[in-house]
Parts: C-alpha cells; sequence; structure tokens
C-alpha cells in the first residue's frame, strides 16, 4: 500500500533528497567553492527527473487520493524541471561574475521546484498548501539573495509581505471551503458541489481564487511583481517568470476543474474579470516603463491575463490553449531574459532600453534574435507567439466569451506598443554608448535557440498541441 | 450558548483586523508580521471550529500543518527583516521604497 504510494511520489522524493544532500555535502565541505558544480549537477539532476518523468513516469493517485499524477501534471512538471534547469544553467555565470554564486541557489532552486511539482500534483487542499508554502518559502529567500543589496533585500521583504497576505486569503478560503463541504479533498468537494455551491463556499472560492491570482500575478493582485521583479538579481527574475508561472497557473487549472469543475458558471466570470484586468493593465501600465526588468514584469502580467483568458473558457480546449500558450511563453521568456543578463557597460549591469539604442548595427544577429522574440512576446503573425495567442482567443470564443477575446485582441495591440519600441530602438535609434560587446557562450545558445523555436515551431509547435489536448483531457472530466 | 457562528464570526474579525493592519500600519514592519500571525491564527481557529462541528478531524490535522508553516514563515521573514536592517539601518515601513510601487 504504502510503496505503491512513495511510487507516485517517487520524482519528488528523488528531487528532495537530492537538495538536501546537496546542502549538507556543500556545507560540510567546500561551502561556496562546490556552487559551480552544484549548479551544473542540480540542472542535469532537473532534465533528467524531467525526462523520466515524461517517458517513463509513475502515474496514478497517491495517499488516497490527495496526490494525483496525470497527465496533465507530467506536462506541468515537466515545463517548471526544463524551465528551471535552463535558468541555473543561464545563471551560473552571471552570477560568479557579480559574486553572489551561493552553493544554496541550487538547492533553494530545486526544493522551489519540488514545492512547484507538489502544487500542480495536489488533490487535497492539504496537499495544495504545502506545495505552494515550499515554492513560496524557497523563493521569497532567492529574491533577497544578494544581501548587500537595497534592492535586492527589499524585493525579498515586499516579496515575502504579500507572499504571506496572498498564502493567509488562500488558507481563509480553503477554511471555508471545508467547512461547507466537509472534506479537503478534491474529489469529496467536486461531490458535495452537485448541488450547486451555498453562499459559504462561494465566499471560500473567491478567497481561494484571489490568493491563485496573486501567485499567478494577475491584476488586481499584482502589485508586488514590478518590484519584485526590478529588485532581485536578474537570473532570479528570469526563475520568477518562467517556473512559478507555470506551476501557479496549473494549481489554478487543477483547482478550479478538479475541485469546481462542477460549477464552472460559478468561477467563469471571476477568471474572466482577472484575465480583463491583466491583460489591460500589463498593456498600458508597461508603455511608462524604463527598466526592461520592470517592462517583463507588466509584461509577464499580461501574458498571465491571456493563459487566464485559456482558463476562463473552461473547457478541454480552454486548458490545452492555457498549457500551450504557458509552453510558449516559458520558451519565450527563457530567450529574453539570456539577453538582459547579457546587458551590461563596463562590467555594470545595465537595465534601462536607452542603452539598446543602435544595437543592431553593433551585434546584427543578436539584434535579431531579439526582434524575432519581441515580436512574439507582441503577437506579430508569423512567430509562434501569435499562435499562442490564436489558440486562447479560440478557446474563448468557443465557450461563449465573444467579448473576452475582444478585449484580448485591443490589449494586444496597444501591448504590442512597447514591445515595438524597444524594436525600433534597437534599428532605428540614436548612437550611444555601446554596451560591452560579447555575451557568454551558454547564453548565447539560449537566445539563438528560443529565437529559432519562435520561427521554426510555426511548422508543427514541436508537436507540443496533442500532448497538451491529452494533458488537458485528462484534467478536465 | 454558543455555536459555530460565533467562533466564525471571531475568526472573521480577526482576519479582517489582520488585513488591514497589513495596509494601513505606516510605522513598522515587525507589525505587519504581526498581522500576518494573525490572520493565519484566525485560520486556524476556523478550521478547529469547523473540525469539531463537522466532527471530522481533518480540520485539526490542517491545522497543525499551519502552525508549522506559520513558524517557519515568520523565520524566514524576519531573516530577510535582519538583512533589510542591515544595509538599509531602518525597518520603517516608510523606508521601504527604494523601488517605487
Amino acid at each position: 500500500m504504502i510503496a505503491a504510494d512513495i511510487q507516485v511520489v517517487l520524482p519528488e522524493l528523488v528531487l528532495s533528497v537530492f537538495a538536501m544532500a546537496a546542502l549538507m555535502g556543500a556545507v560540510y565541505t567546500i561551502k561556496d567553492r562546490a556552487a559551480p558544480l552544484l549548479v551544473w549537477t542540480t540542472s542535469g539532476v532537473m532534465v533528467l527527473v524531467a525526462l523520466w518523468i515524461a517517458i517513463a513516469g509513475p502515474q496514478g493517485s497517491a495517499f488516497e487520493g490527495s496526490f494525483t499524477s496525470d497527465g496533465f501534471s507530467v506536462f506541468a512538471k515537466v515545463m517548471i524541471l526544463m524551465s528551471g534547469a535552463a535558468i541555473l544553467l543561464m545563471s551560473e555565470g552571471y552570477m560568479a561574475r557579480h559574486g553572489i554564486l551561493k552553493f544554496e541557489y541550487p538547492v533553494l532552486i530545486t526544493l522551489a521546484s519540488v514545492g512547484m511539482m507538489v502544487m500542480v500534483s495536489a488533490g487535497d487542499l492539504i496537499v495544495l498548501y504545502m506545495g505552494l508554502e515550499l515554492q513560496s518559502l524557497a523563493l521569497y529567500v532567492v529574491a533577497a539573495l544578494r544581501r548587500d543589496s537595497i534592492k535586492s533585500t527589499e524585493a525579498g521583504l515586499k516579496y515575502f509581505v504579500l507572499g504571506a497576505l496572498s498564502s493567509g486569503l488562500l488558507l481563509y478560503g480553503a477554511s471555508l471551503t471545508y467547512g461547507y463541504t466537509g472534506t479537503t479533498s478534491f474529489a469529496g468537494i467536486i461531490e458535495a458541489t452537485e448541488g450547486g455551491v451555498s453562499t459559504g463556499l462561494l465566499f471560500g472560492l473567491v478567497f481561494l481564487l484571489a490568493g491563485f491570482a496573486f501567485k499567478v500575478s494577475a491584476a488586481p493582485f499584482h502589485m508586488w511583481t514590478p518590484d519584485v521583479y526590478e529588485g532581485s538579481p536578474t537570473p532570479v527574475t528570469a526563475f520568477f517568470a518562467t517556473a512559478p508561472k507555470v506551476a501557479a497557473m496549473g494549481l489554478f487549472a487543477r483547482v478550479v476543474h478538479d475541485a469546481f469543475g462542477g460549477v464552472v458558471g460559478d468561477w467563469q466570470q471571476i477568471v474572466a474579470l482577472l484575465s480583463v484586468l491583466s491583460m489591460f493593465l500589463g498593456a498600458i501600465a508597461a508603455i511608462g516603463q524604463r527598466n526592461i526588468k520592470r517592462l517583463m514584469a507588466y509584461s509577464s502580467i499580461a501574458h498571465m491575463g491571456f493563459a487566464l483568458m485559456g482558463l476562463a473558457a473552461g473547457t478541454v480546449l480552454g486548458v490545452q490553449a492555457m498549457l500551450i500558450y504557458m509552453a510558449i511563453y516559458v520558451t519565450m521568456n527563457i530567450g529574453t531574459f539570456a539577453f538582459i543578463m547579457s546587458m551590461e557597460k563596463d562590467g555594470r549591469v545595465v537595465t534601462d532600453i536607452d542603452a539598446l539604442q543602435m544595437y543592431s548595427k553593433r551585434e546584427p544577429l543578436k539584434a535579431l534574435a531579439m526582434l524575432v522574440l519581441l515580436f512574439s512576446l507582441a503577437g506579430v503573425p508569423p512567430m509562434v507567439g501569435f499562435f499562442g495567442k490564436l489558440y486562447v482567443l479560440r478557446a474563448a470564443y468557443d465557450a461563449g466569451l465573444g467579448w473576452l477575446a475582444v478585449a484580448g485582441v485591443l490589449a494586444s495591440v496597444i501591448g504590442a506598443f512597447y514591445y515595438l519600441r524597444i524594436v525600433y530602438y534597437m534599428y532605428f535609434g540614436e548612437e550611444r554608448d555601446a554596451l560591452d560587446p560579447g555575451m557568454s557562450p551558454v547564453l548565447w545558445g539560449f537566445l539563438m535557440a528560443s529565437a529559432a523555436v519562435m520561427v521554426v515551431g510555426i511548422v508543427n509547435l514541436f508537436g507540443i498541441e496533442p500532448a497538451a489536448a491529452a494533458a488537458a483531457a485528462s484534467l478536465v472530466n | 450558548m454558543i455555536g459555530i457562528e460565533h467562533y466564525l464570526t471571531v475568526a472573521a474579525m480577526l482576519f479582517v483586523i489582520g488585513v488591514f493592519g497589513l495596509f494601513l500600519n505606516r510605522k513598522n514592519v515587525i507589525i505587519m508580521l504581526m498581522s500576518i500571525e494573525l490572520m493565519l491564527l484566525a485560520v486556524n481557529i476556523n478550521l478547529v471550529a469547523f473540525s469539531s462541528f463537522l466532527g471530522d478531524l481533518v480540520g485539526q490535522i490542517f491545522t497543525l500543518f499551519v502552525l508549522t508553516v506559520a513558524a517557519a514563515e515568520a523565520a524566514i521573514g524576519l531573516a530577510i527583516l535582519v538583512c533589510f536592517f542591515r544595509v538599509r539601518g531602518t525597518i520603517d515601513v516608510e523606508d521601504v521604497n527604494v523601488m517605487k510601487g
């Protein structure tokens, strides 16, 4: 009995044991000098676990349904682990150059990833909470990783306070849900809501959704995002923009479909509202930003709005669209952040977009890759980013949310402005002091690969569509 | 007779005091940590009340998990606060403002 349960959670166990072994090993031996080796090993282990989950991962539910491993969780876990591994590889050089390569960093990233894997597999409110907190507590610490910088510690503090507030809201919702359904398991909740939702339970649902909205940084719960993105060290920002977003979105989908799948009408309007607000706020507020990290923060708010649009549809197609959108979003962000990490002048980090003026003259190839990525982020047709938007728009339209699809198109037109402004600076700006030339081979590789994916992917999206469809079908029933 | 609704009212009041304490407090970050703790404890009252009302133990188990995580959360919050104090020299809420927003 217990052996079968352990079998299902084995990937999480392997990663947690690895994290603890790495921590102990490094503490008692060479401490920070082990960091480069540890970063590479960790990302290797994460890739291996991702492949294991994808090819021969254990399926089924464990611990009386409180932990589920199905097609949906496999899809999300592979995305989480792959993006985590990619960000780790990218951060090694950057962090070593700026003297913040601590051995705790890969350990914390691993623990956060374990938390995310638990989140997307949760089948019970207690498991959901434990996974969420494991992820959040590890992320608060990495946000404040640069201990001697005011900005980084302030980012950590703000993230902590608002993250704890969101956990509180979510827990209050969980307690009301428990009280009014008499159970914490998703299977029990979906049975209890067969006859509709009582007022108390509705309050619980709203609090739960508010907590999730904080975690995915959807407007109006987005206020921590720009500051945390700006203050954290850039590799950490890149991590925040990818894996935790996938996990939070996966958790969101898991709860609304697994626990509240019988009462789609009760949460659909809330999710649609979150989606519209995020898309417009992300598109409009980014226009005034000169700092590329803050700009990416608003960009991620807008992108979360689009992903939520898929979720708001409340159908299999909607979840499929959301998964495809998240996969594309993560790929684009890895490439974009690889570029941002290479922006330096005289060895100092530069984040002002003015520094990119006439970049194309000095580095035509990198400027071209960035152009492709920015077009894709904006959703300009030939790039893959456009197809991501197309999927969610179609899902929303098919679900009878035509107004939401129209709002999405409008928001994406407004949002295109600030992406295209960077392209304008790079190709038609005025001459400025040049950024440092050169880029570490790892960053260059990720930038080019990501840009290439955005162009080549239009052929068949690398077969991600049937995979996402199968994952969505396993969640919605 | 004290019924479940009284417990829920107390918990709701404590929760709201916690949320307001977080937003209205302009003085000290420590008070924010206390407000967060208040919110989590309000949730615990809720859970225990429901657990006793439903005659179901899961709520009390949930409470134990919440207490444990709240302790870890407070530890991490204080650690970040110490780092912040070292570089900034103050823990006034008004001085957590190097970045706008």
